[in-house]
């Protein structure tokens, strides 16, 4: 019985039931593919949105069951985008020059070709030189591989250093932080290689489809989108269930103890930062193409913080927790700051939300780590009437195992 | 031989005949009347020349009359005159020889002269002779300065002849310094010249290295067979060695028309261009023409059928390069100023460096007080309570913007710092009181949730400044007597502000070191963070002792915003700006210890400056690198610079 | 009988203050050994340096037949090696079941890949139903860990213990908090274990050690005051004078 830990949480289930209902009430509806009641644009947000809800599944992993609160995971998402993104505008573009130069009175040579995609490419950061980080940009294959090798490459590299020196807590939440950051100013460097601020741009147009319209092209990402949760949420329950899962418990609330069971916390806790990171990778690559841009501005610190608001605000520690709170807060958040919330109008002062919406963000985030610290996900222990653990000493959450051990230390 | 014989005759002829009529300037003007009404930058220089040079105690007014358009000429006589407006049609002239008034003429009669900004700033140099001795200092330094801005061999003897007459001492020290720069440029005698350039060479000054750089200045040149010992050279070059690739070198001889160019994959596309029939190119077909290797037959097809010219293939260009010869050669031909100028520049170059040295220690030590004013409220909410408050940037930009508003009342700015250092304070303490009470308690033990929770406020404030403040960047304007710079001299330099919070930075150490070691509440913070329940029963309070602890760290952060927006913009992401690194500060230094903070802030900023100055045009990889090192500087000291040992470390 | 385990000359200061300090001690395969001694003594930080998580300034720590040492292992290979930990407070996975922290606990291969796919087998579980009973939580398996009471949780540590199936037990006062039946149970199942394996009992309660009926080790300022049976070393004058004397 391949399913058995699927069946055995009926939350796995409902989700994925969910995720399905979803994915085809959409394709009914969606303009693309059916009667046309969700545009174009909005298909695309939605898409955009399951991509979210992966990497945050992949955030719950990482923060949820094994306690490392990575800020680092946006970062994995903005390089698997690149990686797409670097095929995408190379084949789009080569696309473009041919058709260009099929004109000219002597045909091009390869070099020729290459050379004008350089130009087209890197014009407007002043080069035309292809980067040594291009070199296999026109391979769709092995761009794809990157996509998941080089976020996992990072992780694996950075993931070994921080947890071989032990670095743990907050430190090491810091410390992804300045990776993040030190990530983000190497690709706003126009000599990074890739567009600098500018970024990759085009990214909504597969190269070879030009004649597809851009209704289709959302629906199929819609459903790329809809069918990498799936995978990722199912690979998720998947590695949760078993004695893996029971692993990365333990080493979310005492460290320490794991060790002296003989598991080595730090070869656990690299696999899961390099798994997510992947898994971020590939939400990253399906992402992208949708948004149709990225520049290093999506890499900032700040969106892999947004990333554990999500995940805090969903409930974390349950994977559909955080698909939830990343759908939910997002959604609602372009909801504020797109315009089409209406103004509040409190007599002496006119509440617009574009400008609000944050400060209401900001502070409702205060108060679900104050009073809900198990987010929407405590929702459903109320409907399922579900007990916690009644806990002889004070309520640790799952960070405080270092507590727990400093006590029992002294 | 007689025809210069005649003219001087002629000349010395109408000298006389002008000093019996007793109008030598006008004879002058009249003589170069053409050019001065034709008014070109081209051909004006002899009528400038003629006047400057006539040696006329008047030639200076003329001059001046001249360079500010009030230089007329009659109509009717075309004799020139300095001109007076009376009113809108009348001008009042006056003869330039006697000075005395001619009369009252309507403009209709009158021509003004007019000259271009090009033939004023001619006009301006000629003067400058007559103003070095001019009897007024102010118009003699404006005449120096003249000379600086624009130097002309010209101008030495005239310099030279006004230094002896000089009363002041400070022009004399000036015109002494310039005449030895002009020496160095222009004089015709190599041994006076060399002798000025030793005289200089322990000057730092950029006026120097600006003149004798222009001594040392080289162009590559190609020699057929060996280099000749006639000409001066810096050194000789072999090709694909001393840094002289064989493609530049074989460029030098294109250039100098001792090589055919070499063909470019463009120069065959446009050859096979021309010599294409419409289908066939070189007898090759067109569409078959995408590839190098099908070009280069094409190529090779019409070289031998005599129409383009053959390729240059690489062992043609190691031949011509084999029996050629390469060498920088100095412009400069007298190898011993050449010399002497490189020793100079040399010695000069060194102390640069030496300077440069010192300028960027002080550099970095003022960014090592900006990193450490940043992070210093951070050392007592973090590294001391452990609370890990992510809105501590948006204090320091509350305390800038305090500042700012304070500003906006205040207009003297003088009393408004003064006055915005105790109020950021008061705000940000009241501020973090606030926040400590509502929302940290809660969480204290429970580090990341702190994080999270303080990160949501961390947006709420910065987009509450956007509100309120607006997008774009508020001036928070220093004092009038913190601008300005500490100037050393031409190399080291260091502005005043920087000095100012270099002071305030050394301020905030002894604030904090008195605080956490002398005071009561020093002593209950360091009981409370050491062993809380112990502190408690020993009769003091923890969650006030928490609550004013907090409010210090955050006080402190708003005085550092009121000294960053002095020298950065105050906008409502000034503390983003600043909070990654100054937690990297406080982590690298060290959890828990103040002189970790100050030893974590000064590692950073040294860092960041030296990587800055090995790459000075890219700010942002300096950062990049910056973060790089610390990830693995914190492999090595995971418990930073100075950490604390033992058991009281923790685990 | 072989030696299993011996520290030799071993040393350790914090801050200046020796906390351990040219320590001696072995034990053989099969022995129970209790350690007694006033707080402070360094039976904390002698555990810790067994099992990896001190590094001490000076001596030796050399494991089983072959004589390996253990110093410069990391905590985890150390476990692999055969050394199990109890800690002083009852440290059990909480948020999980019984079965779950049991199986966690049970000796196999613990590399992360091997780990992803292990499932468990029939086998397993009914060692763990073993365990269970013989921890006397056969009741609970299904029960999160952090509902069950103080003693029900320093059993199930001993049970996760014994599911190591380590050749060392070193035991941090594990009687602490129980009722006199409890302290019984406890009892029967340490001197069942030390049937087969190695285990050093660190305790202050000495009803509890005399029950034991096991050598004594006692000892002071971070290094040996005395050894034997327990009066054998509570006639010891030394022994009178800095421990029990007080």
């Amino acid at each position: 019985m391949p399913n058995t830990f699927l069946t055995r949480t009926p939350s796995n289930v409902i989700f994925l039931i969910v995720l399905a209902a979803f994915a085809l009430g959409v394709t009914v509806l969606a303009e693309g593919s059916g009667i046309g009641v969700i545009s174009t644009s909005f298909v695309k947000t939605l898409g955009k949105t399951l991509c979210l809800a992966l990497v945050a599944v992949a955030m719950d992993l990482v923060w949820g069951y094994t306690g490392i609160l990575s800020l680092g995971h946006f970062a994995f998402f903005g390089l698997g985008g690149y990686m797409i993104g670097m095929w995408l505008m190379y084949a789009r573009t080569h696309g473009i020059v041919v058709s260009s130069m099929a004109d000219a009175p002597i045909p091009p040579t390869e070099g020729e070709i290459v050379e004008a995609i350089g130009n087209q490419i890197f014009g407007v950061v002043g080069s035309s030189e292809f980067p040594l980080v291009w070199a296999f940009a026109d391979s769709f294959t092995i761009q794809l591989i990157l996509v998941v090798a080089v976020p996992g490459l990072l992780a694996l590299v950075f993931g070994w250093l921080a947890f071989r020196s032990r670095v743990t807590g907050v430190y090491l939440s810091i410390l992804t932080q300045a990776m993040t950051l030190a990530l983000a100013l190497y690709l706003f460097q126009n000599d990074s290689g890739l567009r600098g601020n500018n970024g990759l741009s085009g990214l909504q147009n597969l190269p070879g489809l030009d004649h597809v319209p851009q209704a289709q092209i959302s629906i199929w990402f819609f459903w790329a989108s809809a069918a990498a949760l799936a995978l990722g949420y199912v690979f998720a329950a998947w590695l949760v269930s078993g004695k893996f899962g029971s692993v990365m418990r333990g080493i979310r609330d005492n460290e320490a103890r794991v060790r002296f069971l003989g598991y080595s916390v730090e070869g656990y806790k690299l696999f899961v930062f390099t798994a997510t990171a992947m898994i971020a990778g590939v939400a990253g690559a399906l992402y992208y193409p949708q948004a149709g841009i990225i520049n290093p501005a999506e890499i900032a610190p700040i969106a892999s913080i947004y990333l554990a608001v999500w995940v805090a605000i969903g409930g974390r520690g349950r994977l559909y927790g955080a698909a939830i709170g990343a759908v939910f807060v997002s959604l609602v958040s372009s909801w504020f700051t797109g315009g089409q919330a209406p103004d509040l109008n409190l007599g002496f002062y006119t509440l617009k939300w574009v400008d609000w919406w944050l400060i209401v963000l900001g502070f409702s985030f205060v108060l679900v780590t104050l009073f809900a610290p198990k987010g929407i996900g405590g929702l459903v222990d109320l409907w399922t009437d579900r007990k916690s653990p009644d806990r002889h000493e004070a309520d640790l959450g799952p960070d405080a195992g270092a507590l727990r051990e400093q006590e029992a230390s002294q | 031989m007689k025809r210069p014989l005649l003219a001087g005759l002629l000349v010395l002829l109408t000298t006389l005949t002008a000093w019996a009529q007793s109008t030598p300037m006008q004879d002058i003007l009249q003589k170069h009347s053409d050019l001065i009404v034709k008014s070109s930058r081209k051909t004006i220089e002899p009528a400038i020349q003629g006047v400057a040079a006539s040696g006329l105690p008047q030639a200076q007014d003329v001059m001046q009359a001249w360079q500010a358009k009030a230089m007329w000429m009659r109509k009717a006589d075309g004799l020139f005159f300095r001109g007076e407006k009376l009113d809108s049609k009348t001008y009042r002239l006056f003869d330039f020889d006697t000075g005395a008034k001619v009369g009252d003429v309507p403009k209709s009669d009158l021509k003004q002269i007019k000259p271009n900004s090009g033939i004023r700033a001619m006009i301006a140099t000629a003067l400058v002779q007559f103003q070095l001795m001019d009897p007024d200092p102010v118009l003699r330094a404006e005449a120096l300065s003249a000379i600086e801005r624009a130097p002309d061999g010209k101008l030495l003897e005239p310099l030279r002849a006004s230094i002896e007459g000089e009363t002041d001492l400070v022009l004399k020290t000036r015109k002494i310094r310039i005449e030895r720069l002009l020496t160095i440029a222009y004089d015709q005698d190599e041994t006076t010249r060399i002798a000025a350039i030793n005289e200089m060479s322990d000057d730092l000054g950029l006026d120097v290295r600006a003149t004798l750089n222009p001594l040392v200045t080289t162009t590559l040149t190609a020699f057929a067979g060996d280099v000749p010992n006639t000409v001066n050279v810096a050194r000789v070059l072999e090709p694909d060695q001393d840094s002289l690739s064989s493609d530049a070198a074989y460029e030098v001889l294109v250039a100098q028309g001792m090589a055919p160019a070499q063909i470019t994959r463009d120069d065959i596309r446009t050859a096979l261009l021309e010599h294409s029939d419409g289908a066939d190119a070189g007898g090759v077909p067109i569409a078959q023409l995408n590839t190098d290797a099908a070009r280069a037959r094409a190529y090779a097809a019409l070289t031998d059928a005599g129409l383009v010219p053959p390729l240059v293939t690489d062992a043609d260009v190691a031949a011509s390069l084999g029996t050629h010869s390469f060498a920088e050669v100095y412009d400069e031909p007298s190898a011993a100023i050449t010399t002497a100028a490189q020793d100079a520049l040399d010695r000069i170059t060194t102390r640069v460096a030496a300077g440069q040295a010192v300028d960027l220690t002080l550099d970095a030590l003022s960014l090592v007080s900006i990193y450490f004013l940043a992070a210093i409220g951070l050392a007592i909410t973090f590294g001391v309570m452990g609370v890990i408050n992510m809105a501590h940037g948006e204090f320091i930009m509350m305390g800038a913007y305090t500042g700012y508003v304070v500003q906006q009342m205040v207009p003297n700015h003088t009393v408004s710092i003064l006055m915005a250092v105790p109020l950021a304070f008061a705000v940000t303490f009241a501020a973090g009181v606030a926040m400590e009470r509502l929302v940290i308690r809660w969480l204290y033990n429970r580090p990341l949730e702190t994080l999270l929770a303080t990160f949501g406020i961390s947006i709420a404030l910065q987009q509450l400044a956007k509100n309120i403040f607006g997008t774009q960047a508020r001036p928070l304007t220093a004092p009038g007597w913190l601008d300005g710079a500490w100037v050393l001299n031409d190399v080291v330099s260091i502005s005043y502000i920087r000095i100012a919070i270099f002071v305030l930075a050394l301020i905030f150490l002894g604030v904090f070191l008195f605080i956490m070691r002398r005071t009561r509440l020093g002593l209950e913070t360091r009981a409370v963070t050491q062993n809380r329940s112990m502190a408690a029963s020993m009769g003091i309070n923890p969650e006030r002792v928490n609550m004013l602890t907090f409010g210090l760290g955050s006080g402190i952060a708003g005085i550092a915003g009121v000294a960053i927006g002095l020298f950065a913009k105050v906008t409502s992401e000034l503390g983003s700006d600043y909070i990654v690194q100054s937690f990297m500060t406080v982590v690298v230094g060290g959890v828990g210890n103040i002189w970790g903070t100050l030893a974590g802030a000064t590692m950073i900023g040294f860092f960041q400056k030296g990587v800055e100055w090995l790459n000075p045009s890219n700010t942002l990889a300096a950062q990049t690198y910056m973060i790089v090192f610390i990830i693995i500087f914190i492999q090595f000291r995971p418990r930073g610079i100075i950490a604390l040992k033992g058991r009281a470390a923790g685990d | 009988m072989s030696r299993l385990l011996e520290v030799s000359g071993v040393s350790v200061s914090f801050d200046g203050f020796k906390a351990i300090n040219n320590l001696s001690f072995a034990i053989g395969d099969a022995e129970m050994r209790a350690i007694i001694g006033p707080n402070g003594a360094g039976k904390t930080t002698f555990m810790d340096i067994v099992t990896g998580k001190t590094r001490p300034d000076e001596g030796r720590v050399t494991w089983g037949e072959r004589n390996i040492s253990l110093l410069g292992m990391s905590e985890a290979r150390i476990a692999r090696e055969g050394v199990g930990r109890k800690f002083q407070k009852p440290t059990v996975f909480e948020d999980q079941t019984v079965k779950e922290n049991l199986l966690m606990a049970l000796k196999a291969n613990r590399n992360p890949f091997t780990v992803m796919f292990y499932r468990a087998s029939a086998q397993d579980l009914s060692r763990v139903d073993a365990l269970a009973e013989e921890i006397g939580l056969s009741d609970a398996l299904d029960r999160k860990s952090g509902e069950l009471s103080h003693g029900q949780k320093q059993w199930l540590e001993i049970g996760m213990l014994l599911a190591q199936e380590p050749r060392l037990l070193l035991v941090d006062e594990p009687a602490a908090g129980m009722t006199p039946a409890e302290r019984e149970h406890t009892t029967e199942i340490l001197v069942e274990a030390a049937k087969t394996r190695a285990v050093v009992v660190v305790e202050h309660d000495m009803e509890f050690v005399r029950r034991l009926d096991c050598r004594v080790t006692v000892l002071h300022e971070g290094s040996v005051l005395a050894e034997g049976s327990l009066d054998h070393v509570t006639a010891n004058q030394q022994v009178i004078d800095v421990y029990l004397g007080r």
